[in-house]
């Protein structure tokens, strides 16, 4: 049973690291757009090089 | 369930308010209601970007939006014509209005708590899955203990919109759908702590933690669907112009509208608004009524005539001495009979009100009971308290709370994507409702622009002097006469001595003979019925050039759609009586109304409604306002008065009229999902609830039972797209 010693720190980190991840992207308006996000994949503009900002 | 939005008639009485501050030159909102696809994005991007000027344009998809950062000097007005070119049809949007939502806060704030929620939910299931599945003794106390420490600053962050509902429910003494939910998630946290701190079996954190999560996934739905909605439509450019030139000391002065008093002397433009009622002291010019009374032929306008503010100049300058400003405006007297319209709207409660109603007092009181009937038999309060949580938990509205809001978020995203907004939450339950459709007519069944009937009546020589006279007006049945000529390939005539004559039509010398275009009585001949032009060539007889009112795209198509499906339709206009039959006719509408008084519109539509009928009332003008608002349910199209706009349900995005019999078949299918959610989340509740009460169900049951009924519910509504 120590392992859940490990492991339970362990969970929550990870659910914490994901938490953080999706905090940043809604901070980063990535939620602003999706249905014109999945269809620009399908463009070809940009596809050598990123758009400069 | 959220609060319904609070009717504002002050709101609606105001369709030209003044601009409070300038918006920040060179930011540009455009509205795309015909965009769909990845080649749409590029092609508009492409359009945009190519325009000196013009710094970034991003497009988006979701909200048929572009964004255009610019030079202060480049104008909505010169993009749009580009974009339509390009076969893009485009509205602008008022940066002012958008600036305030485009980051949109309380959705944000919602998502943050829903994520917050999702995670701890996630983790806590987790723990609670280790102890169903036999954790025992110390371990099982350690995990409570971690649920607990996880659960209880979660909930205090994530709940905190369903705390603030309840409390404010509660303050006035009322019941709503949050004053149930919060009890539970409160009692599931006091009796999981209790149980925790006893080393119980049963701890609830993983449900309490659950039905935050469901709850407020239901309620970010229901905010995003309206949000997006109500946003967009209030963008939409304001047609009215707050300025007006007021003539100071012989010279214009550019004022507010708010600033004129009466006697002012206003200088009207040539295409320009009136912005208050007045009589025409110089000039002369035709007036375009159409906004205010439906009328599609322009009434002549010279020095003594009276005017109202929202008439439309044509031709010449005009200067009128203003009779009465801002709220004595006919205008304002035209807002006021939608407040009263909007008083008188019977109060709709919608399904979700009407079972939160029947839910909230049954669940309490099943609660109550539970716990009331436990301590009697047992004296003991640990476990009576335990089982009044599980009944209030296993009965929480985790269904009810989704079974709405995730059918109207698929339903809208369908009207949306055929070019209809959904303005009010309960817009596609009292459309679902409709038996009886009234359309306006002009603006609304016709796109508003004179159409030539008769180009094919007239000889090639009168066709070319006629385009002649026509080219040098703007006025619109000569716009209207060239692009049918032109069309026909005809070449316009060499004139000479042109001039346009205001209120009257344009002349010229055609070899050395005098001619004219223009108002019967002017070229010598007497007034015929429906809109004419006359052209009168020196020594002919004069000849006519008759226009109809061009169609709005759809409109037949609706018309028939609707007719067939077995609505009644109806056509009440301010036209006259020739006109109105003529468009009835040509659309097969049997029953029409002609010269209707804005105040009899909403009568008849109050007449119908106490007749019993469920009135959908398509409208866009100034007239139709009382009507919008006294119906049933109401649509307006995005080129219609603001005024007309936000006393409309839904808004019609494309000029096409075509999705409104779709939108009412998707609203009777969103209905019928709604009730079969209904009857879901109930079914679910009649097999859990009497093991609840009977102290049978653990933790495991309430976590499936929610879930599994969430879920479905949701499946059920995604039907719909």
């Amino acid at each position: 049973m120590e392992v859940l010693g490990y492991l339970i720190p362990i969970s929550l980190t990870l659910g914490a690291v994901g938490l953080a991840a999706f905090i940043y992207t809604v901070r980063s308006n990535q939620y602003d757009d999706p249905e014109g996000d999945s269809r620009r994949i399908l463009s070809d503009e940009w596809d050598d090089r990123p758009k400069p900002d | 369930m959220p609060p319904s939005a609070a009717a504002c008639p002050g709101c609606v009485a105001a369709p030209a308010q003044p601009v409070e501050e300038p918006v920040k030159p060179g930011r540009i909102a455009l509205s795309l209601p015909g965009i769909h696809c990845q080649a749409c994005i590029s092609n508009v991007e492409r359009i945009l970007n190519s325009q000196p000027g013009v710094h970034s344009a991003r497009v988006n998809l979701t909200l048929k939006r572009a964004m255009i950062d610019a030079d202060a000097d480049v104008q909505a007005a010169g993009l749009i014509p580009l974009l339509e070119a390009g076969g893009y049809e485009a509205h602008e949007l008022d940066p002012g209005a958008l600036r305030a939502t485009q980051t949109d806060r309380a959705g944000r704030d919602l998502l943050m708590r829903l994520a917050v929620a999702g995670f701890a939910s996630m983790n806590v299931m987790l723990l609670s899955v280790s102890v169903w599945s036999g954790a025992e003794d110390a371990t099982r106390d350690m995990f409570h203990w971690i649920s607990a420490a996880i659960t209880l600053p979660a909930i205090a962050f994530s709940a905190q919109p369903f705390f603030r509902n309840a409390w404010s429910a509660l303050r006035v003494r009322k019941l709503n759908m949050d004053v149930p939910i919060v009890l539970a998630i409160v009692l599931a946290l006091v009796t999981s702590l209790w149980e925790t701190a006893l080393s119980g079996h049963h701890a609830y954190f993983d449900a309490a933690m659950a039905l935050t999560f469901f709850l407020l996934a239901g309620r970010y739905l229901d905010h995003r669907t309206r949000a997006a909605a109500r946003s967009a439509a209030e963008e939409l450019a304001a047609l009215e112009v707050p300025r007006a030139l007021r003539q100071e000391d012989g010279a214009e002065v550019e004022v507010p509208v708010a600033a004129l008093g009466v006697g002012d002397r206003i200088l009207v433009r040539p295409g320009g608004r009136m912005p208050v009622d007045g009589i025409v002291v110089d000039g002369q010019s035709e007036l375009d009524r159409s906004l205010l009374t439906g009328e599609t032929v322009p009434v002549f306008a010279g020095a003594g005539q009276a005017v109202s503010a929202g008439e439309v100049n044509l031709t010449g300058p005009l200067t009128i001495e203003a009779t009465a400003v801002g709220e004595d405006t006919s205008l304002h007297r035209m807002t006021d009979l939608v407040a009263i319209a909007e008083s008188g709207r019977s109060n709709y409660t919608s399904l979700a009100d009407k079972a939160a109603k029947l839910y909230a007092p049954g669940v309490h009181i099943l609660s109550a009971l539970s716990f009331l009937g436990w301590y009697m038999f047992t004296w003991d309060m640990r476990t009576a308290l335990n089982i009044a949580a599980a009944v209030l938990i296993i009965t929480c509205p985790c269904a009810l709370g989704l079974a709405v809001p995730a059918v109207t978020t698929a339903a809208s995203g369908r009207l949306f994507r055929k070019g209809m907004l959904i303005k009010d939450a309960t817009a596609l339950e009292r459309l679902a409702a409709v038996d009886t459709v009234v359309f306006d007519k002009t603006g609304t069944l016709t796109a508003g622009a004179p159409e030539l009937t008769n180009l094919a009546d007239h000889g090639r020589r009168e066709l070319e002097v006629a385009l002649a006279l026509a080219e040098v007006s703007s006025h619109p049945l000569s716009k209207s006469l060239t692009a049918a000529a032109r069309e026909a390939r005809i070449t316009p005539a060499a004139l000479t001595d042109v001039a346009e004559v205001p209120g009257y039509g344009t002349q010229a010398s055609w070899n050395g003979r005098r001619v004219r275009l223009g108002r019967g009585a002017w070229v010598g001949a007497g007034e015929a019925q429906g809109t004419t032009a006359w052209l009168g060539i020196e020594g002919d007889a004069p000849r006519a050039f008759s226009f109809t009112d061009a169609l709005r795209p759809g409109a037949e198509e609706a018309v028939a759609a609707l007719t067939a499906a077995g609505y009644e339709v109806l056509l009440i206009s301010g036209d006259t009586p020739h006109a109105v039959e003529g468009l009835a006719k040509r659309l097969g509408i049997a029953k029409w109304v002609a010269e209707a008084l804005p105040s009899d519109k909403a009568d008849r539509v109050r007449k119908l409604a106490e007749q019993g009928r469920h009135v959908l009332m398509v409208g866009d003008g100034l007239n139709d306002t009382a009507a919008l608002a006294a119906a049933h349910v109401s649509i307006s199209p995005a080129s219609a008065l603001d005024a007309a706009r936000v006393a409309s349900d839904i808004v019609l995005l494309g000029t096409d009229l075509s999705p409104i019999p779709e939108s009412l078949t998707v609203a009777q299918r969103a209905v019928k999902r709604i009730r079969e959610n209904f009857q879901i989340a109930t079914v679910y509740n009649i097999i859990a609830v009497p093991l609840a009460v009977a102290g049978l169900a653990t933790p495991l049951i309430a976590a499936l039972a929610m879930s599994t009924s969430s879920i479905t519910v949701s499946l059920n509504a995604l039907r719909l797209r």
